[in-house]
């Protein structure tokens, strides 16, 4: 009788035992919130975290083990002006939600992911950038005869839930119907269905998904940007020599062409060419 | 009540007929019916081998698949212990004699009830920061919030059990001098955890198909892992979700099965559990073998 | 503390919530049919009805909800076609409606084949004895003394399926947690609160109606 009851519960725990078996290797990769950050760290210890897209081709996809995309490349520019070998980098995927959680909490130490600078980030985080000046667009299906976000009116548009684009639709479209996901790549089966009529957010977003191979051909951009996106790349709010730092490195990989070839392996593929990035329009580092 | 055949008679040659014509009927709609889903899928495209032939890769399975599949298990497996531990716990405070321990106790188990399992997820990720002045993993606010839920139904079936073993057990047990401590320990948790394992297993099930969830902070489970990201590499979402939800169902099903055998191996039960009689009612009578859980996520 | 006296916030507040309710009321309707008749064919003569309903209760209950949804949205109106409304929500509603409905019956199905499971054998061969066919067997002598101890998981289910009723927001229904997200997103300072009265107002309604349906359970217990 003991052994039976014994048994019974001995069971209970030996599944959950089971199932949590090895679990204990760790989750978080945190930078912990070493002073002097990230210019300190990536000296004192040659490595970095650094939040990145992993959904969003040609800019940040993760295929396999790798990332891959225009902002994976500019990550890779500042990790070597930083002295960090490309091995010395750790990926973390984010999602918009929580890049500022991320940044704030020190769970990864740069974040190149889409990332608007605005004054409300501001607020809880410092930007270094912009790299890339992207604007809100309209992805159609090739033979759409949409040319702008002036004739959504009783139009479906498709984008993610609670984002920027989304909101823009809301407020100043409020005649287009909005129909929001969680990921972007679950509006373009809907586009390539006719569910949708267009597909909105950034414009190189929308570029990056036009041209995947499975959509290749199918799918335009609209090519009239109704917003100003300038991209920055997120650090800790108080490390404004990160900062300062991060620009130098842009600025010299505008001189020195990297920033073009980064483009150029990248986005460049679909034929677009490379921007100019203006460097002084980079942030004054630490001024709200 | 068995169920087998007593709410009809055995078969005569006409119900025979009868059963037969009804079966290919309804068969045969069926097969219709699914085939005609299987042609608007063929119309749409989705069979397209295109679609498919990522799952032949293996770094589909090595890089984005599988280790979703780990972090799916890992969080519910790390959940259930927390589940069983904080159900434990939350079920003696209940029990016990204070007021002042079993009315706290009570209200926690409440209102985790009462929360749906996405609004904990998000608070605990961007919420709690603010609280502790410190970070918190995508994991833990997934485990964490299943734990709160999870372990407050578990806390109701482990009460619900408690109750429901003799009477006589706790007396004679009182009786040689044992302390509530003991009593409890070593005499009714027992006989409880194992009257309420189909319950308790299956509501294990239902923590796994919970972590689902763990998409809204980006924690990088089965979905986000084998249907979001994979999808964004090839278009691929519907197969991508179709893959997806037979793994799922594969796991889910070997973890009934291993409850349906665990149950079967401990043996007859001392005592039933009669129907319930707890606010909110803990779920079921697991008499004949039939269990629901809350069917959450 | 300016979070919820800004009325479009008040607004957007009600209509989330207004949202779960209809989710939860007639996905509660559909699910309980739904699961009655599963839970008859699972008792059935005719094989093919078992099988038909073990399935089902199989596949829907082993699959996380946010698939089962998913597929509603992705599977019967993007690739069948099924189109329920012209109105944009109005179609997610009912999609919804149809994942949570179909979800939920599984789990009302097998609390039906439990409750069936403590009516006494002697009942049905009473009802057999004196020539009631299956159907009447069921209709007329065990559904009705199994509806008296399936109250108390029926409640459970029912709070289950208001709170499940948050998934819905995952294919674009602007329910009470995507409001919930678009207020923490805006308003990073009152975190706390805007969960506290989220989650508080999930509570007044469902603390209650646990006890309801625990009272009830007492109330209608059949005693044996």
């Amino acid at each position: 009788m003991r052994m039976k009851r014994m048994a019974a519960v001995a069971a209970v725990a030996g599944l959950a035992v089971a199932m949590t078996a090895c679990g204990g290797d760790s989750d978080e990769g945190g930078s912990g919130t070493g002073a002097g950050g990230i210019v300190g760290k990536a000296e004192s210890q040659n490595k970095l975290v650094i939040g990145v897209k992993a959904d969003q081709p040609g800019l940040g996809l993760q295929t396999g083990s790798q990332y891959e995309g225009f902002d994976i490349e500019i990550a890779k520019i500042i990790a070597k002006g930083l002295g960090v070998e490309e091995s010395g980098i750790e990926w973390k995927t984010t999602v918009s939600a929580n890049r500022e959680p991320f940044i704030e909490q020190g769970t990864v130490d740069l974040v190149v992911a889409t990332y608007t600078i605005n004054d409300e980030r501001k607020q809880k985080v410092n930007f270094a950038g912009p790299y890339y000046i992207a604007g809100q667009d309209l992805l159609v299906k090739a033979d759409s005869t949409l040319t702008g976000p002036d004739q959504l009116a009783g139009k479906t548009v498709c984008s993610v839930t609670g984002s920027t684009p989304a909101k823009r639709i809301t407020e100043n479209y409020p005649d287009a119907k909005l129909q929001q996901f969680d990921a972007y790549s679950k509006c373009l089966p809907l586009l390539e269905n006719g569910q949708v009529d267009a597909v909105t957010t950034d414009d190189i977003i929308l570029a990056g998904y036009a041209a995947q191979d499975q959509y290749a051909g199918k799918f335009k951009v609209v090519g009239s940007t109704f917003s100003d996106e300038p991209y920055g790349i997120g650090l800790k709010k108080d490390d404004t020599d990160g900062c300062e730092k991060v620009n130098e490195i842009l600025k010299a990989a505008a001189e020195d062409g990297s920033y073009k070839a980064a483009w150029d392996a990248t986005l460049g593929k679909s034929g677009t060419p490379a921007p100019e990035l203006d460097t002084t329009k980079l942030t004054h580092c630490g001024a709200v | 009540m068995s169920t087998s055949n007593v709410l009809y008679d055995h078969p005569g040659p006409r119900a025979k007929v009868r059963n037969a014509v009804l079966s290919v009927v309804f068969g045969v709609a069926l097969l219709g019916l699914l085939y005609w889903i299987y042609t608007r899928f063929d119309q749409a495209n989705q069979w397209e081998p295109r679609l498919w032939e990522p799952f032949t890769r293996s770094a589909t399975w090595t890089q984005f698949i599988l280790p979703g599949l780990w972090a799916t298990l890992k969080a519910a497996g790390v959940g259930m212990l927390l589940s069983l531990a904080f159900g434990i716990v939350f079920a003696f405070g209940r029990l016990s004699d204070r007021w002042w321990i079993s009315v706290p106790a009570g209200m926690v188990v409440e209102f985790f009830r009462a929360v749906p399992l996405l609004l904990m997820i998000f608070f605990i990720f961007y919420g709690v920061p603010f609280l502790i002045k410190g970070p918190v993993t995508a994991f833990w606010a997934v485990v964490i919030g299943l734990t709160l839920y999870n372990g407050s139904v578990l806390a109701e079936a482990f009460r619900a059990g408690i109750r429901a073993v003799p009477g006589g057990q706790s007396e004679a047990a009182y009786a040689i001098g044992m302390r509530k401590n003991q009593v409890m320990r070593m005499i009714l948790l027992p006989q409880a955890a194992r009257a309420m394992l189909p319950i308790i297993v299956s509501q294990l099930v239902v923590l796994l198909k919970d972590t689902a969830l763990g998409y809204i902070v980006a924690y990088p489970e089965l979905l986000q892992r084998g249907v979001n990201d994979l999808a964004a590499n090839y278009g691929n979402i519907i197969a991508c979700a179709i893959v997806a939800a037979v793994i799922y169902i594969v796991i889910n099903s070997l973890l009934t099965w291993f409850a349906g055998w665990l149950d079967r191996r401990t043996g007859v039960r001392a005592f039933r559990v009669p129907k319930q009689t707890a606010p909110a009612g803990a779920d079921s009578t697991p008499e004949g073998g039939a269990t629901v859980s809350e069917p959450q996520g | 503390m300016d979070v919820f006296t800004d009325p479009e916030n008040l607004d957007a507040f009600v209509s989330g919530f207004v949202w779960i309710l209809k989710l939860t009321g007639a996905s509660a309707v559909c699910a309980l049919v739904i699961g009655v008749l599963l839970a008859a064919m699972r008792v059935s003569p005719v094989p093919v009805l078992r099988v038909f309903g073990a399935a089902w209760v199989n596949i829907f209950r082993n699959t996380p909800l946010t698939l089962v949804v998913f597929f509603c949205y992705f599977g019967l109106y993007a690739t069948l076609g099924l189109s329920l409304s012209q109105e944009l929500d109005v179609n997610i509603y009912w999609l919804g409606v149809i994942g949570l409905s179909t979800y939920t019956a599984a789990f009302v199905c097998e609390a039906v084949r439990s409750g069936i499971n403590t009516v006494p054998t002697g009942q049905a061969e009473a009802a057999r004895a004196i020539g009631l066919s299956f159907a009447q067997t069921l209709r007329i002598v065990v559904l009705p003394q199994a509806a008296r101890s399936v109250i108390a998981p029926f409640g459970s289910i029912l709070i289950a399926l208001c709170k499940n009723a948050t998934i819905v927001g995952t294919i674009g229904l602007v329910e009470a947690s995507s409001v919930m997200k678009d207020l923490l997103n805006s308003y990073g300072n009152a975190v706390i609160l805007i969960f506290l009265v989220f989650a508080g107002t999930f509570a007044a309604l469902l603390i209650p109606t646990g006890y309801f349906f625990g009272w009830l359970a007492n109330r209608l217990a059949v005693k044996r």
